[in-house]
C-alpha cells in the first residue's frame, strides 16, 4: 500500500479580487519509507499542499489519502516540521518535544526516554532544560524535528525547514536529517525551493509549476546512500540539477 | 564597584535636595501651611505613626486597593476570555464595554456612595471598577493575537479547543495580562483615594481631606509620601510576578539586561 496517495488534487482560495487556483488536478503517490522532494517556485502551492496533507486545510477538489485512509482533518499519525521552528518559549526543550504527546494524552513517562533518545540522534544531548531562545537557529530546528518525530508518526511533512538557515548551517542540516532518515526510515514529504537540496535529499523529486500549481515532472535521483556533501561535486549529481532547472527555464522561471 | 559609586551617588543626591529644600524654606520663611520644611514633614509622619492613627489608615487603603484590585481584575480577565473566545458574547457585550470604557470610573464613585454606603465595599467596588477595564482590555487583545503559526501546530495535532486554549493561547496571552495588571494596579490607588475623597469613614484619602481642613499641611505631606510609597512597593510587587511568570517574554529579558547594565 502506498503511504501517501494523493489523486486529481485542486484548490481554490477565494479572495476579494476573484479566485486563485493554487493547485490544479495534482496527482501523485508516495511508497512507504520513501524520502520525495517537491521543488517549486514560490508561490506554485506547495505550501498549501502540505498544509493539506497535514489536513489543516481541505482540498476543493480530489482526495488525498494517508496508507489508505482519506485525509479529512488533522491526523495524528503526521509528523509536521514548519518553515520557521514554532517553539513554545515557555516550554523548555524537552517539554518542547513533548507537546504532541500532552495533547494526544500519550503518557509523559513512557516517552521521556524516547524524547531523551531522540535528542541526543539529532545532537541535542544535553540541552533538554535548556529554553528555546537560549538555542541558534539551526538548534531550533531540530528540536522542531525532533517534536514531530516523537509520536512516531507514519509520515514526515516538512515545509522548507531549513529555508531560514544560513548556507552553511543548512548543508549541515540536510546531512543530519539524511542521517536521522536512514535511522528511522519514515516516508518523507519535503518542499524545498532548492534544487540541489531536493537532489541531495531526495529518491525522487517533483518538480511543480507556478501558480496553478501542477506537476511536471518526476525525476527518480539514483545517487547511492549514504550520500556526502561532497556528492553534489560528483558527475552524476549535476545532470539531475541541470535537467531539473531546465524544466524551469523552459517555462521561463529563474529559480535558485 | 561602580554599583557602589552609584548608590553612594543616588543617597548623595536624596540628601542633598532635602537639605536644599529645608533651607529654602527656612531662608525665605515659608509659612508651613503653604509649604512646610522636611523635618516638619518628618515629625508629621513620625507623630502619626507613633500614635498608631497612620498605620489604622494605611490598612484600610491597603485593604481597598488590594482587594479591589482581585476582584477587579479578576472578573475583566474573565469577560475578557469569554469577549475573545465567543463571537456572540463580543458581538453583543463589546459595545457597552467601549461604551462604558470611556467613561471616566472615579465620576461613579459618587454613585457608589450612594448604593453601597461609607463602608468599605463601596471603596472596593470603585477600585475594582479602575482595575477592570485595563485587564479586559488586555486579555481579549492577548487571547487574539495568538500566532498564526503556533495556531496550525496545534491544529496539526489534532488539539481540541480547550487544549488550544489551555496549552497555547493562555500563555500567550500573558504578557499582555501582566500589562494589564501593571497599569490595573496603578490606577488601582488612585480609584480608592477618589472613592475615600468622596466619602469614608477611614484611609489614607480621607486623611488627606479631614488635614485639609485643618490646613495641616506638614500632615497631608506625610501623607502623600506614604502614598507615592505604597504605590512603589505595590508596583515592585506585579513586577517581581511579571518576572516569575513572564521569564521567557523578549521584552521581559530585555529589561533584565538593562537593569543588570545600571545597576
Amino acid at each position: 500500500m502506498e503511504a501517501i496517495a494523493v489523486k486529481e488534487l485542486s484548490k481554490l482560495y477565494l479572495t476579494r479580487d476573484g479566485s486563485v487556483q493554487a493547485l490544479q488536478q495534482i496527482s501523485f503517490s508516495v511508497s512507504e519509507g520513501e524520502f520525495v522532494a517537491v521543488v517549486g517556485p514560490s508561490g506554485c502551492g506547495k505550501s498549501t499542499l502540505l498544509k493539506i496533507l497535514s489536513g489543516i486545510l481541505s482540498p476543493s477538489q480530489g482526495e488525498a489519502r494517508l496508507r489508505g485512509t482519506p485525509i479529512i482533518g488533522p491526523r495524528r499519525d503526521i509528523g509536521v516540521v514548519f518553515q520557521s521552528p514554532v517553539l513554545l518559549p515557555w516550554r523548555s526543550v524537552l517539554d518542547n518535544v513533548l507537546l504532541p504527546v500532552d495533547v494526544q494524552r500519550l503518557g509523559r513517562d513512557g516517552h521521556l526516554k524516547v524524547a531523551m533518545d531522540l535528542l541526543s540522534l539529532v545532537g541535542l544531548e544535553g540541552f533538554e532544560r535548556r529554553y528555546p531562545w537560549e538555542l541558534s537557529g539551526g538548534m531550533q530546528q531540530r528540536v522542531a524535528i525532533t517534536r514531530a518525530l516523537i509520536h512516531d508518526p507514519a509520515m514526515l511533512l516538512m515545509d522548507e525547514p531549513f529555508g531560514a538557515l544560513d548556507a552553511m548551517t543548512r548543508e549541515q542540516m540536510n546531512l543530519e536529517l539524511q542521517r536521522i532518515w536512514l535511522e528511522r526510515k519514515k516516508t518523507v514529504l519535503f518542499i524545498t525551493h532548492s534544487i540541489t537540496e531536493a537532489v541531495f535529499l531526495a529518491d525522487r523529486v517533483l518538480v511543480m509549476t507556478p501558480r496553478p500549481g501542477c506537476i511536471m515532472d518526476d525525476v527518480q535521483v539514483k545517487i547511492p546512500r549514504p550520500r556526502a556533501l561532497e556528492a553534489m561535486n560528483f558527475p552524476e549529481f549535476a545532470p539531475y540539477v541541470h535537467s531539473i532547472r531546465g524544466r524551469f527555464n523552459a517555462k521561463g522561471m529563474i529559480d535558485a | 564597584m561602580k554599583g557602589m559609586r552609584n548608590v553612594a551617588l543616588t543617597i548623595l543626591l536624596f540628601c542633598s535636595s532635602i537639605l536644599v529644600w529645608e533651607v529654602i524654606v527656612r531662608a525665605f520663611e515659608v509659612p508651613t501651611f503653604i509649604f512646610p520644611a522636611p523635618s516638619k514633614v518628618a515629625m508629621a509622619l513620625w507623630r502619626g505613626f507613633a500614635s498608631g492613627l497612620y498605620q489604622k489608615h494605611l490598612y484600610h487603603t491597603l485593604l481597598e486597593t488590594v482587594l479591589g484590585f482581585l476582584f477587579g481584575s479578576a472578573l475583566g480577565f474573565f469577560l475578557g476570555t469569554a469577549v475573545a473566545l465567543n463571537r456572540y458574547v463580543e458581538y453583543f457585550f463589546y459595545p457597552y464595554i467601549v461604551m462604558f470604557q470611556s467613561l471616566p470610573k472615579v465620576a461613579l464613585a459618587p454613585l457608589i456612595v450612594v448604593w453601597f454606603g461609607l463602608g468599605l465595599q463601596s471603596q472596593v467596588i470603585n477600585a475594582a471598577l479602575v482595575a477592570f477595564f485595563p485587564l479586559l482590555v488586555n486579555t481579549m487583545v492577548g487571547l487574539k493575537s495568538t500566532d498564526e503559526d503556533r495556531l496550525n501546530l496545534m491544529r496539526s495535532l489534532a488539539a481540541s479547543e480547550s487544549q488550544v486554549f489551555w496549552m497555547l493561547r493562555l500563555p500567550s496571552a500573558l504578557p499582555f495580562v501582566m500589562a494589564g495588571l501593571d497599569v490595573a494596579m496603578i490606577f488601582e490607588l488612585i480609584g480608592a483615594i477618589v472613592a475615600e475623597f468622596v466619602g469614608a469613614r477611614a484611609g489614607l484619602g480621607m486623611l488627606i481631606q479631614s488635614m485639609n481642613f485643618n490646613m495641616d499641611v506638614s500632615g497631608q505631606f506625610s501623607v502623600l509620601l506614604i502614598l507615592s510609597i505604597v504605590g512603589l512597593l505595590l508596583n515592585r510587587c506585579i513586577l517581581l510576578i511579571r518576572r516569575r511568570i513572564l521569564f521567557w517574554d523578549p521584552s521581559e529579558k530585555e529589561r533584565l539586561e538593562r537593569e543588570r547594565i545600571t545597576l
